[in-house]
Formats: structure tokens, C-alpha cells, sequence
């Protein structure tokens, strides 16, 4: 009896040693140096893996924050400012400084502005309806309204809302950019947040010519270029019938917002404006229209 | 036994119901919007103006490269606009709109074009002539013609095989043509066969058409050189690939043409065009549609100019009628709906089929239950539920694997399945997007 207990455990401790030292010789010859700042990096990095900065993943990211010479072109959208800084006194290199952006949906047209004209009744995907046709509506280059950018979100920051359009939640918004893929008909844009985050955008991607443009939807942008006239600082260019404000040289002073006859430049979270003397009635209709919104993107960024 | 192929297929309802109306002539149409991309490949481009004058069978735009083809203008009259139109895609297309000249007498008059047995012209004129007329296969894939003849690669094509099986239940269109203008497809026939120097055709045609196959057997009684050949009815025995393994038992390879194995393949309908550029230099301006759908008093089949809006063809068998859910451009298999009936009829529209409600509404999806139908009916041997499931979960790496990129999108899977999943519509969208993966690729 107590010599198998003896055989056993010699068997097992022999085993243990011969493993041991095998391990150890592969351990010593097979040794892989890893540098051991990657971790490091890795570390600071906010862990999403995410894909927002082009690597697959947080780890693949910082091999490359740490493998590149030049990293001034590599950014965390993410993290931001604060993150790209600590890598940077990690890794002693000199990191660019972004302006933190958020996603903005470029399309107004819910239900009760651009009505439906067809229907499909297949797989609810963005991408499935843009390839077998044009919408359900009439406008060929708005929202499709099935959802792919909420699908994509991995960050909870997007929902469908009752108007059957998307809506970012600012404050949950990382501008990894997912979105902006997933959308087929390219309606999500990456704007800077600026101060409180105040912006100003042209909500409306219709090439059309005004008049078919408005047919299809009643924000649409007609292509009437008085937003364009009326910009102090040449900001809004025209191309296609439709306008676009460059955020660079914007100072959101909303001037076309006032001018736009359709209503399609968005402002966000600015204070209502006080409303002067009495104006012609259709421009006080445009002034509480916009009041609402501002009052809803509001309570969207404080929930 | 009569001929078919050996994989899959199903039997949808036949529902040939304007298979005994003889081809009417549809009245020539007040305007004319003729899209610029009628065919696969590269637009055509635009060489008229707004305000030109352009006469009947002139070239309105011109073939923008070798896999393109020429558009004529169906119409003596005058451009009024470049515009963009909702065409079969259902996005805004280039397009150009022409006012009929109604005091122009070539826009009056029946073209009578007495039979022409003698085919006089030269081999190398013959081939400048079908790619001049702006000819494309009007089978549905609008494949320009002359590509399919320039045998530049040393094949060897010892078969020329004619499309007549029109296995698309509803259209007729293909099967009029072929009882109406028999003796001109078998001369037609003959022209490729001179042009290609192939010494033997097959005309295949489906069971279901007796008449037909008595026609052209006939016709074709003097040339021992041309057979027809009745083959089974199955859906999608009209097929390029499908087609030649039921005539001649050749498979074409994963990605390969019908070149790669010696044949060639024309519709009937591409065949009535090229007899008529060739004999009587006329350009193809127009085309036979089926226009049809159960509830429809007087569906019947037309011969129609290319640009015509639909909606004068519907207004031609009595309007809409009431319950009309969906009017789909092509057969009900593989057709598609039409966003609104201002869409114009171009080189690839068969036929126009209007849906009532019941009939054109989806199932809800449910889940898969393995029973394999889908499998069991794909012509191309694929699995059709594993293919979506890949698409839906984006393993589209695997799905390529799997050779997503061979299914004809046939929609037999979609056809049969008692869950009513949505497969084909995955599978399509998988297909794209492999297709970017390898564009990307190379």
C-alpha cells in the first residue's frame, strides 16, 4: 500500500520536473519581447474597441501608438484631447489635438414632412433598401428610416424616435464614426462640438432641383441660396442645388437659419431667442418651430 | 422524356393568360423619356441637345465603350430636356425627353417588313451592324449584343442556342413573338450562324408552348442545321446556364461565360432584333411587352417604343384597376416593382404585371425550420438559408466561400420557403457586398 502511494508520487514529481525544465528551455528560447509600453498604452486607451480610430480594437491600436515614429496622424476619437495626451507623455512623442465632434443626422424628413409613396416590405436594413431602390419615398437621398446607424451604435447613443429618424444623444456620442459607415446614403456627418455644444448644419442632402425637392419633402433644401447671400463669412457653399456649411469657418452667427425658407438648417442648443417686435407671421411660425427643437435636443442631451 | 436541367427548380402557376393575344401596336406616345442606361455596362452618352431636332431611328446617345451600347430615338420629334426620370432601378436616372412630332409621317406609319430570306451581307458587317443598331439581349439582362459575338479569344462556339423557354409565369411576350414571326427568327438564326460560322442551333422552348415549337419546326423544316427542342416546363429553365445543360448537357464553370464551353445564347426576341438591323438596317426602338395581371380586362401583348411611360401602356388595357397593390417591371419571379408609372419602358421590360392586394403582400418571417426546401430548388446547388444567415450575421468572407456570387437570383428559395424568409433579398445584398470586398481586393 504505501509503495504505491511512493511510485505515485515519484511518477508525478518526475513528471513536474521533466515538464519544467522543457517549459523553461521553450520559455528561454521561444522568448517573443514585447514592448512592454504597449500594456502601458493599452491601459490609458478607454478599452470600447470601438474601431472609431481605424485598428481592430484597443490593443491593436496602441501596437500601433507604439510601433510608429510619426504618430500625429492616429487619434482616439474616443478618448479625445485627455487620452492622445497621456499617450503621448507615455510614449513621449508629439500627438495631434482634435476639436471633439459628434455625429449630426443630415435629414429632417420624418413622417409628417416627406410622405411615404411606396412600400417594402422586406428585411427592415438601410442598406438592403438602398440597394433594391430608393426609399419609401420620394426623396432619393435622405433617410432610409430602418435603423442601421442604431444597430451599429455601440455606445447606446442613437435611437429611432416616433418621427421614424434617428437622433444622436450627444452626451453618449464617443464620434467613433460607425454610423457614418453604416448609413448608406452617407447622412451622418462628423461636425465639431464647439462651446456647449453649439451647432449649426444644413439638414437636407436633396440634389434635386427646388421644386421636385420640396414635392418630396417639405424641409427640403430647394437650393435658393439666399443662405448663402446672407453668410458674413462665406462658410455656406452651393453645389447640386443643395447648401453646405463648413463648420471651420462658421461662427454660428445663424443667420441662414433665419433666412432658410424651408426650414432645413438646424441649430442646436442655443437659448431661445427673444422675439423682437411683431414680424410677418410665417417668420414668428419659423422662430417657435425652432424654439421646440432646441427645447427637445435640450432634454436629449440632459437625460 | 423531354429535356431539362437536373438541379432544383420549382413549378410556379403558369398563369399565361394573354398567351392567345396577338401583338397589338401601341398608338406612338406624345413624349417619349428614353434613359441613357438600358443596358449592363457603361451609360451611353448623350450627343443631342436640348431643342434638336432628331429623326425616327436617329442616334440619340452614343456607346460610351465596349461593354455599352447605342440609343436611338423611337421617334421623329424634338429633345425638349435633358432630365433625370425615375427609371426600373428605382433611382433618378439621365435621361432624355423627346416630344413626338405629330405632323411627322414616319411617326404614323406601320413598319411592314416583307419576309427577306437572302442574307447578302458580309460576316464583318453583320457584327458592325448589331453592335451599330444598339442591340442588347432583351431576354431581361439587356446584355449588349456584340460583346456576346466577338470571339476575339480563340473560343471555339460550336453551339448557338435560342431562347424561347419563357419560364417566367404571366409573360408571354417571347412565345407571341415566336408564333408571329417565325420564318424572321429562323433567318435571323441563320444571320448569327453565317456571322459566327457555327454549324448548329437549338431553339429551346418550353412544353407549354406546343404551338409555338410546331411553328418554328416548321419554319425551320428547310435547315436541318437548326432544331428545336421542347424541354420540360421548370422555372428557371430560361437561364443561360440552366438552359445549356438541359439542350446540350454542358456545365458552365463557377464564374466562367457559356463561351467557355463552346456556346452561345440569344433570346428569341434578340434574334427578331437582329434580323431586323440586319435586313432592313432598322435600330432597336422597340420591343414586345406582355401587359398583364389577373385583374385586367384587356391584357394583352404590344409591340412598344422604347420610352414609352408605363403609364400609357396601363391606360391601354383600361387603367389600374381598383385593389392594385404592386406593378412590377418583368415577370412576377424575377421582376421588380415599379416606384410609379411614369418609369419608362426600356430595351430590358418583358413584360408589365399588375398585382392586386392579396396576391403581392409579404408574409412575416419566421424562423428556419430546417426543412431544406430552399436547398432542395436552388438550380446553382447552393444552400440558400445558410447563405442569408452568413449575409445577415456579416460573415460575408465565408459567404463568398459558400459562393454567394454564383446564385442567378433566381428567387426559387424565396418561392418555396414555408417560413417566408426573406432570402434572397439577404443573398442579393451578400452578392454586393462580396462584390466590393473583391474590388477592393484587386
Amino acid at each position: 500500500m504505501i509503495y504505491s502511494v511512493l511510485y505515485s508520487a515519484i511518477l508525478l514529481s518526475s513528471i513536474g520536473v521533466v515538464a519544467a525544465v522543457v517549459l523553461f528551455i521553450v520559455s528561454k528560447k521561444f522568448y517573443v519581447y514585447e514592448n512592454p509600453k504597449i500594456s502601458e498604452v493599452e491601459d490609458v486607451l478607454p478599452s470600447a474597441n470601438c474601431g472609431g480610430c481605424g485598428s481592430p480594437g484597443c490593443r491593436a491600436f496602441a501596437e500601433r501608438l507604439v510601433g510608429s515614429e510619426d504618430i500625429s496622424e492616429l487619434f482616439c476619437p474616443v478618448g479625445g484631447n485627455d487620452v492622445m495626451k497621456q499617450v503621448a507623455d507615455i510614449l513621449g512623442k508629439e500627438v495631434a489635438e482634435k476639436d471633439p465632434t459628434v455625429a449630426v443626422v443630415r435629414c429632417q424628413g420624418g413622417c409628417e414632412v416627406r410622405p411615404k409613396t411606396t412600400e417594402y416590405q422586406g428585411p427592415k436594413s438601410c442598406a438592403i433598401s438602398a440597394l433594391i431602390y430608393s426609399g419609401e419615398t420620394d426623396c432619393q437621398f435622405g433617410c432610409l428610416g430602418d435603423g442601421d446607424c442604431v444597430n451599429v451604435c455601440q455606445f447606446d447613443a442613437m435611437y429611432m424616435d416616433d418621427n421614424g429618424l434617428p437622433v444622436v444623444i450627444t452626451d453618449k456620442c464617443t464620434s467613433c464614426g460607425a454610423c457614418v459607415d453604416a448609413c448608406p446614403r452617407n447622412i451622418i456627418e462628423m461636425r465639431p462640438r464647439n462651446k456647449r455644444d453649439l451647432k449649426v448644419f444644413v439638414g437636407c442632402l436633396n440634389e434635386d432641383k427646388g421644386g421636385i425637392a420640396r414635392k418630396a419633402c417639405n424641409v427640403a433644401c430647394i437650393g435658393c441660396s439666399k443662405c448663402e447671400d446672407v453668410c458674413p463669412k462665406d462658410a455656406i457653399s452651393m453645389n447640386n442645388n443643395l447648401a453646405y456649411i463648413d463648420a471651420e469657418l462658421c461662427t454660428l452667427c445663424r443667420k441662414c437659419v433665419d433666412v432658410c425658407p424651408t426650414h432645413s438648417i438646424i441649430e442646436t442648443n442655443f437659448p431661445p431667442k427673444k422675439v423682437k417686435t411683431p414680424k410677418p407671421e410665417e417668420e414668428t411660425v419659423a422662430v417657435v418651430k425652432t424654439e421646440a427643437k432646441v427645447e427637445s435636443v435640450n432634454n436629449e442631451t440632459n437625460a | 422524356m423531354l429535356k431539362t436541367f437536373p438541379k432544383g427548380g420549382v413549378h410556379p402557376e403558369e398563369n399565361k393568360l394573354t398567351s392567345s393575344k396577338a401583338i397589338k401596336r401601341m398608338p406612338v406616345p406624345k413624349v417619349v423619356y428614353v434613359p441613357i442606361a438600358q443596358h449592363i455596362g457603361i451609360p451611353a452618352e448623350i450627343i443631342v441637345n436640348q431643342k434638336d431636332k432628331v429623326q425616327k431611328g436617329q442616334v440619340v446617345a452614343k456607346s460610351g465603350g465596349f461593354v455599352s451600347s447605342n440609343i436611338h430615338s423611337p421617334v421623329a420629334g424634338t429633345v425638349t430636356k435633358l432630365d433625370m426620370i425615375v427609371d426600373t432601378s428605382g433611382y433618378k436616372k439621365q435621361c432624355i425627353v423627346i416630344r413626338t412630332d405629330e405632323k411627322d409621317e414616319s411617326n404614323q406609319e406601320i413598319p411592314e417588313f416583307p419576309l427577306k430570306k437572302e442574307i447578302t451581307m458580309e460576316q464583318k458587317d453583320i457584327l458592325q451592324h448589331i453592335s451599330d443598331s444598339g442591340i442588347v439581349g432583351l431576354g431581361g439582362a439587356t446584355f449588349p449584343s456584340h460583346v456576346k459575338l466577338d470571339l476575339k479569344n480563340d473560343n471555339k462556339v460550336d453551339y448557338l442556342i435560342i431562347n424561347g423557354v419563357e419560364c417566367e409565369p404571366y409573360l408571354t411576350a417571347d412565345h407571341r413573338l415566336m408564333l408571329e414571326k417565325a420564318e424572321e427568327i429562323i433567318v435571323g438564326i441563320q444571320i448569327l450562324m453565317k456571322a459566327l460560322h457555327i454549324n448548329k442551333a437549338v431553339i429551346g422552348i418550353e412544353n407549354n408552348k406546343r404551338d409555338a415549337i410546331e411553328v418554328l419546326k416548321k419554319a425551320a423544316a428547310d435547315d436541318d442545321r437548326i432544331q428545336v427542342a421542347a424541354l420540360q416546363v421548370k422555372y428557371p429553365q430560361g437561364s443561360e446556364k440552366q438552359l445549356i445543360k438541359a439542350i446540350i448537357g454542358r456545365e458552365v464553370p463557377k464564374g466562367g461565360l457559356p463561351m467557355d464551353v463552346g456556346v452561345i445564347v440569344h433570346n428569341v426576341g434578340t434574334i427578331f432584333a437582329i434580323y431586323q438591323a440586319v435586313q432592313y438596317d432598322q435600330p432597336l426602338t422597340e420591343r414586345v411587352v406582355t401587359v398583364t395581371g389577373k385583374n385586367l380586362e384587356k391584357a394583352s401583348n404590344f409591340w412598344v417604343k422604347i420610352g414609352t411611360p408605363i403609364k400609357d401602356l396601363v391606360e391601354e388595357v383600361g387603367g389600374l384597376p381598383e385593389g392594385t397593390r404592386k406593378i412590377v417591371n418583368g415577370g412576377p419571379m424575377m421582376g421588380k416593382a415599379i416606384k410609379n408609372t411614369d418609369v419608362p419602358v426600356t430595351k430590358g421590360t418583358s413584360g408589365i404585371l399588375v398585382i392586386s392586394e392579396d396576391e403581392a403582400s409579404r408574409q412575416e418571417p419566421e424562423n428556419c425550420i430546417r426543412c431544406g426546401k430552399c436547398v432542395f430548388v436552388c438550380p446553382m446547388g447552393l444552400e440558400p438559408h445558410l447563405l442569408m444567415n452568413l449575409t445577415e450575421k456579416g460573415m460575408y468572407e465565408r459567404a463568398a466561400s459558400e459562393d454567394v456570387m454564383t446564385c442567378i437570383e433566381c428567387g426559387s428559395c424565396s418561392y418555396v420557403c414555408p417560413s417566408h424568409r426573406p432570402l434572397l433579398d439577404y443573398i442579393r445584398f451578400g452578392k454586393s457586398i462580396v462584390k466590393k470586398l473583391n474590388t477592393a481586393k484587386n
